[in-house]
């Protein structure tokens, strides 16, 4: 059932939000077992939640615009008083003191928070098998991944254990997901979603975005994440523009272009390129204009990216030093405990990343591979700048497959990055992007169509977005 | 190309233990990554200034209000360990014990 649904139903008291809960939580009951979506199921917490929005409703107030809806947040977002893991062994015993903004405004928009979704160590990772608690599998085809970072966000919405999920998406960890579980996945513009309180990766490029059935319900749950936030110093401060208003005004006379760069390559599995045509003509029949566009950089996204987001994770990641948060093992000095600490608490991708970053920045190395990557990252703003001169929506795959086999991929950190490559140059370039299930590809599982749009051009988008949905077979 | 004694290196300044299995194993998968990094050397970027971040921001500022922080005590409880109202650690220096 929508989310729009959902709210409509508990805010007009036609049913319940603590039975719309119990629905939920039965399935999670039943699958959970099979799918592990989830580091933390919060099922008391959940009903309290649930019976004060009911009572809310029934004192004559509104809840807000996700009255009694389930929510499954990723878990490397503080919840006060309650684990927030991020995937990690280092930050065993930790309990955030404060809630991240994007819980508070969920909260105050009357959600309920079903529980806290697994994800690859610290987002890092296109598969969720990074985990420290173990892998997320697909609900599509439990022996395939969920994709990653935010798979257990995905699998979530997939399975029916909540209607909506939040994500961060720092180089397509909401996105791929989200085409590999056949949901909608949607990465906004950088800045309009508070960061205040996620666990920071790569600070220039995270941002927190929706998960969900449908595209209606991803523009319900972005209005209610958006907006300034004082304790983020990069939120953007002008108003939120109207998204859910204008989902149905259609596509007649809007230019859409089709990167040639991340659709007609090598990589690209022939069901997905195959979904990326039809998701095209089906917005040309709908009176867009429709056709090819180079943005040459976006092939050098990848590289720029796995030098940049490693870099500032590396200086990000410092902090867990064995003082302040969870674990701790013991050594002589303090150098020797942050050390023995760190290396008992990472993971080995989350090591590979710190490493490589910190690789990146140092002494005699910083010009060649940070410097020149920041050089690319404006090549690739700028490439896109050009293209948005001519169209207003860009269209791409979001990844290069459908999902694979668990451990297909662990042992080749390379072949594991690539499935990022068509999502990863908006995250560079700060734009928002959304990921919208189109059929199927090969062995019956869904595709993911990606329509990208400049900064702050999520009405546009959502408009393209809403189009390919309604045509999708 | 990126050498044992480089990854030596760098896990000191980052802080990790490493143990030898992992400097054998992480040594080439690094080398792979940076080798496919190195297509960027390849772009003409004469005269391209940085991107550090998307949004042109310079110094944000906000009222200069006072308000609650975080409680001390919760921050404390939840670190790994604490001594009259501090984070304790060993010791730093030579220091006697």
């Amino acid at each position: 059932m929508s989310a729009s649904e959902i709210a409509d139903d508990v805010r007009s008291g036609r049913r319940s939000a603590r039975d719309v809960l119990e629905e939920h939580l039965a399935r999670v009951d039943e699958h959970e077992g099979e799918i592990h979506a989830f580091n933390l199921v919060l099922a008391d917490e959940a009903r309290a939640a649930a019976d004060s929005v009911d009572a809310a409703v029934g004192a004559g107030s509104d809840p807000g615009p996700l009255a009694g809806v389930p929510i499954a947040v990723k878990d490397n977002m503080a919840t006060r008083g309650i684990a927030t893991t991020c995937g990690s062994r280092i930050l065993e015993g930790w309990l955030p003191p404060y809630d991240a903004t994007v819980i508070t405004r969920l909260r105050d928009a009357g959600a309920v928070i079903v529980g806290k979704t697994n994800l690859d160590e610290f987002a890092m990772g296109s598969s969720t098998e990074n985990s420290a608690f173990g892998p997320t599998r697909n609900p599509r085809d439990p022996s395939r991944v969920a994709g990653g970072s935010s798979g257990g966000s995905a699998a979530a919405v997939a399975a029916g254990f909540a209607s909506l999920a939040i994500g961060s998406d720092t180089g397509g960890s909401i996105r791929q997901p989200a085409a590999l579980c056949g949901v909608v996945g949607m990465k906004p513009t950088y800045g309009a979603v508070s960061r205040y309180g996620l666990v920071a990766f790569a600070s220039s490029l995270d941002q927190i975005g929706p998960f969900s059935n449908s595209v209606t319900d991803a523009a319900l749950l972005l209005e209610a994440m958006w907006g300034h936030d004082p304790l983020d110093s990069t939120s953007i401060a002008q108003p939120r523009p109207a998204v859910g208003s204008v989902l149905d005004d259609g596509v007649a006379g809007l230019r859409v272009g089709v990167i040639e760069e991340l659709t007609d390559v090598d990589g690209i599995e022939p069901e997905v390129h195959a979904a990326v045509e039809a998701a095209a003509s089906a917005l040309a029949d709908a009176g867009a204009k429709v056709d090819r566009v180079s943005v040459p950089s976006t092939m050098f996204g990848l590289s720029a990216y796995y030098l940049i987001a490693p870099a500032e994770a590396s200086s990000n990641l410092a902090r867990y030093d064995g003082v302040r948060y969870g674990l701790r093992v013991d050594g002589d000095d303090v150098a020797a405990m942050n050390a023995a600490t760190r290396n008992a608490g990472f993971g080995p991708e989350v090591k590979r990343r710190i490493m490589l970053g910190t690789y990146a920045l140092s002494a005699g190395y910083y010009d060649a591979y940070y410097g020149q990557a920041q050089r690319v990252r404006t090549l690739i703003i700028r490439d896109f700048d050009r293209a948005y001169e001519q169209f207003d929506v860009l269209l791409s795959p979001t990844s290069p497959t459908v999902a694979f086999e668990l451990g297909a991929k662990t042992a080749d950190p390379l072949a594991m990055y690539l499935s990022d490559v068509c999502t990863i140059p908006t995250n560079l370039a700060g734009h928002p992007a959304i990921s919208v299930p189109f059929g199927t590809g090969a062995y019956g599982l869904p595709v993911g169509v990606q329509v990208l749009a400049p900064a702050l051009g999520e009405p546009v988008m959502f408009r393209a977005a809403r189009a390919i949905e309604r045509s999708s077979p | 190309m990126i050498s044992r004694e480089d990854v030596v290196h760098v896990a000191r300044l980052a802080r990790l233990a490493l143990s030898d299995a992992e400097i054998e194993a992480i040594t080439p998968e690094l080398a792979a990554i940076l080798e496919h990094a190195a297509e960027l050397s390849a772009l003409d970027t004469e005269g391209v200034p940085p991107t550090a971040h998307p949004l042109p921001l310079v110094n944000v500022f906000r009222a200069d209000v006072p308000r609650p922080g975080v409680e001390r005590d919760e921050v404390l409880a939840a670190a790994p360990q604490a001594e009259d109202g501090r984070f304790r650690v060993p010791r730093i220096l030579g220091e006697a014990p």
